[in-house]
């Protein structure tokens, strides 16, 4: 097929995704957990808007790829998380179709509705048959994907543990593979930052999406100046946060995507309390029936703590303070990780400065 | 004696673009188009009060079109000009969806331009070719409006303590001189790599093809391009082409047409204010050079350090 004429059916799933857009969102807050206002004005626009990026790269791809006269690798076999599910499918899908393969996508064991429905629109928009296949499932339907033969790449994004497995599993074999795994972001708040709207800054890195975020700014390392200050506005802040009905579009945080999840944060924080470290949670009410989490956060927590290192992947943040820049970037790289970052202060200069230090793949520079 | 006049009738009512719409029941007379400058989202009729005749192959008067003035034109630069900075001010995949529109409405409307381009003299093979490339241009640089930055973009190695980048910016507001032997396709050529690279645009309509432009000017107003953007004028290229071409707040002028004492009286005006003049040799060419064409580059050095 033409690449123009690819990138016009790409186009036009892009359009469907817009006309129907309130109907995904409210799918996508039921069966994830995310709130509404999140789904709404983040998830579903955003997931639109890969599309009809990619759909204009079809017949640019000389232009993405100078002089590598870019072919298609044939089947992608494409593996996606619960947290952005229908946002994940679209940075999955639209630019494989844009270079000219097909799809066999999995879709989380806990949020598959969206992609189902973003089946139904592939169908709509004439997408011929064959071209994108979802196929829903757990581990084990991943591990088909993966280990099929007729599979030519594979596209994970989920957890570093099952990123190796699968690392492991292709091994040996000709199947290009990209891994998009865990983070442990680091803010640093410098003492001339804008205080407040670094507040604001460091809420929204881990309370958004329940801390269901790869790139959630899960340590924060605060000069120690402003320490007090930072930590008290930050108490302040939380206590405003409405925690409750996904689809109530007041709603700041919504439900933990699943049990599983739930008793993973539960047992981390208890790691933390039992570590020493000093937590404070909202004193915000959780309904009754389903998955919740306050928002917390822990201070007085040493760089070895587990929560520190780890990964959580909920609502909680860890707090540290430094004294120098030196100890400041010291401290943001000592983690295995290495996916964002963010640096809050009043000077370009030192921003500047500090983010080339900062060993992750995307950094904020707040200023 | 009655049914010579309703034979008259009938005949008036296969109207203006050939299409009889109930010449064998009713007797009703078609109501004519009047076709008019658009400039500023609206459709204003020229102030100088001028026209030329347009014919169809037989002789007859197909429409009165309005011979835009300078002080049409410079009523133009003054909107284009104005609306240029919000233009470019719209997030790049913000104006990638207008540009997509334009090309939805454009498809919609794909019967009423083979319909005109064949009262202006193209065979309707040729106008169907015509209204699909038309189409596929649109598409093609709604698709470059969020990556030619990205593309063309460089940060650069330099020997200080800096952060040193380069990027595109539209160069302001564009005017372009449409080829006289082209109807849509031109129009599109002309306008989209502009309005892609956040340019606003004045453009002068082939002289043959005036119910094309207007008719396009329709489909724009109706696509979510803010008024202004877009200007298009009807007229004589002899008459304004020194008016587009020495106005000192235009920054770049786009000629396609094929008289060479044009040309040089263009690239010896633009040299007043120092204007990019390009000349465009093939209409049907898509490439984000197109867009380049109309671009400023923009370096900055951002200092790093504690």
């Amino acid at each position: 097929m033409p690449a123009r004429e690819r990138g016009k059916y790409i186009y036009r799933i892009a359009r469907i995704m817009q006309e129907r857009a309130r109907e995904l969102a409210i799918i996508e807050s039921l069966d994830g957990g995310k709130p509404i206002r999140e789904s709404r004005d983040i998830d579903v626009p955003l997931a639109a808007a890969h599309f009809f990026y990619y759909a204009g790269w079809a017949d640019k791809l000389d232009y993405a790829l100078p002089g590598m006269a870019a072919q298609p690798l044939g089947v992608a076999g494409q593996i996606i998380p619960w947290n952005f599910p229908i946002l994940m499918a679209a940075w999955k899908i639209a630019p494989a179709l844009a270079c000219g393969n097909t799809v066999v996508l999995k879709p989380a064991e806990t949020t598959p509705l969206t992609a189902l429905k973003l089946a139904e629109i592939f169908r709509d928009a004439d997408l011929p048959p064959g071209v994108v296949n979802i196929v829903t499932g757990a581990g084990a339907t991943g591990a088909a994907i993966v280990n099929h033969p007729g599979i030519d790449k594979v596209a994970f994004t989920g957890s570093t543990d099952v990123g190796k497995i699968i690392q492991k599993a292709l091994a040996g074999t000709t199947k290009k593979y990209t891994l998009e795994l865990g983070g442990k972001a680091a803010n640093i708040i410098f003492e001339d930052a804008a205080i407040d709207q670094a507040v604001e800054g460091i809420v929204n890195g881990i309370f958004f999406n329940q801390g269901h975020v790869c790139c959630a700014g899960s340590r924060l390392f605060v000069q120690e100046s402003v320490a007090n200050e930072v930590v008290r506005k930050l108490k302040d802040r939380m206590e405003t946060l409405i925690i409750g009905d996904p689809l109530d579009k007041n709603t700041d945080i919504g439900a933990i995507n699943s049990r599983e999840q739930l008793n993973k944060i539960k047992a981390l924080v208890k790691v933390g309390v039992n570590e020493g470290g000093d937590c404070y949670q909202s004193s915000c009410t959780l309904p009754s029936k389903g998955f919740w989490f306050k928002p917390t956060i822990f201070t007085g927590v040493a760089q070895s703590s587990r929560i520190v290192q780890e990964e959580i992947f909920g609502p909680v943040l860890s707090i540290q303070t430094f004294r120098t820049v030196e100890e400041a970037v010291e401290k943001a790289n000592n983690t295995p990780y290495g996916l964002s970052g963010g640096v809050w202060s009043d000077k370009g200069s030192k921003v500047f400065k500090v983010t080339s230090k900062i060993k992750a793949g995307v950094l904020y520079q707040h200023l | 004696m009655e049914t010579k006049q309703k034979e008259k009738i009938k005949k008036v009512a296969v109207g203006l673009n050939g299409h009889s719409h109930h010449a064998e029941t009713e007797i009703r007379l078609a109501v004519q188009k009047t076709y008019k400058l658009y400039i500023d989202g609206k459709f204003p009729r020229t102030e100088s009060g001028r026209y030329y005749k347009l014919n169809d192959k037989n002789g007859k008067v197909i429409a009165n079109i309005c011979r835009a003035s300078r002080k049409d034109f410079r009523d133009a630069v003054v909107v284009a000009r104005k609306a240029q900075g919000d233009w470019q001010k719209k997030s790049a995949f913000n104006r990638s969806q207008i540009l997509y529109r334009i090309a939805e409405t454009l498809e919609t409307r794909r019967l009423q331009f083979v319909s005109t381009l064949g009262l202006q003299g193209v065979s309707e093979t040729a106008a169907q070719k015509e209204v699909s490339a038309a189409v596929d241009m649109l598409v093609y640089y709604a698709g470059w409006c969020d990556k030619y930055q990205q593309v063309f973009s460089s940060v650069n190695p330099v020997e200080s303590s800096h952060f040193n980048f380069s990027f595109p910016e539209p160069t302001g507001v564009v005017t372009a001189i449409a080829s006289p032997e082209q109807g849509l396709l031109n129009l599109v050529s002309l306008m989209a790599p502009s309005l892609a690279g956040g340019n606003s645009i004045i453009i002068l309509a082939a002289e043959k093809f005036p119910l094309t432009a207007i008719d396009f000017a329709e489909v724009l107003n109706a696509s979510d391009v803010p008024g202004g953007v877009v200007n298009i004028l009807t007229g004589f290229s002899k008459e304004l082409h020194t008016h587009f071409s020495s106005h000192m707040d235009v920054n770049a002028i786009v000629y396609a047409g094929d008289n060479s004492a044009e040309l040089k009286t263009i690239q010896t005006n633009a040299a007043g204010n120092v204007k990019r003049v390009v000349v465009v040799q093939n209409i049907a060419e898509e490439s984000p050079y197109r867009i380049m064409e109309l671009q400023e580059v923009k370096t900055t050095w951002h200092p790093v350090g504690i």
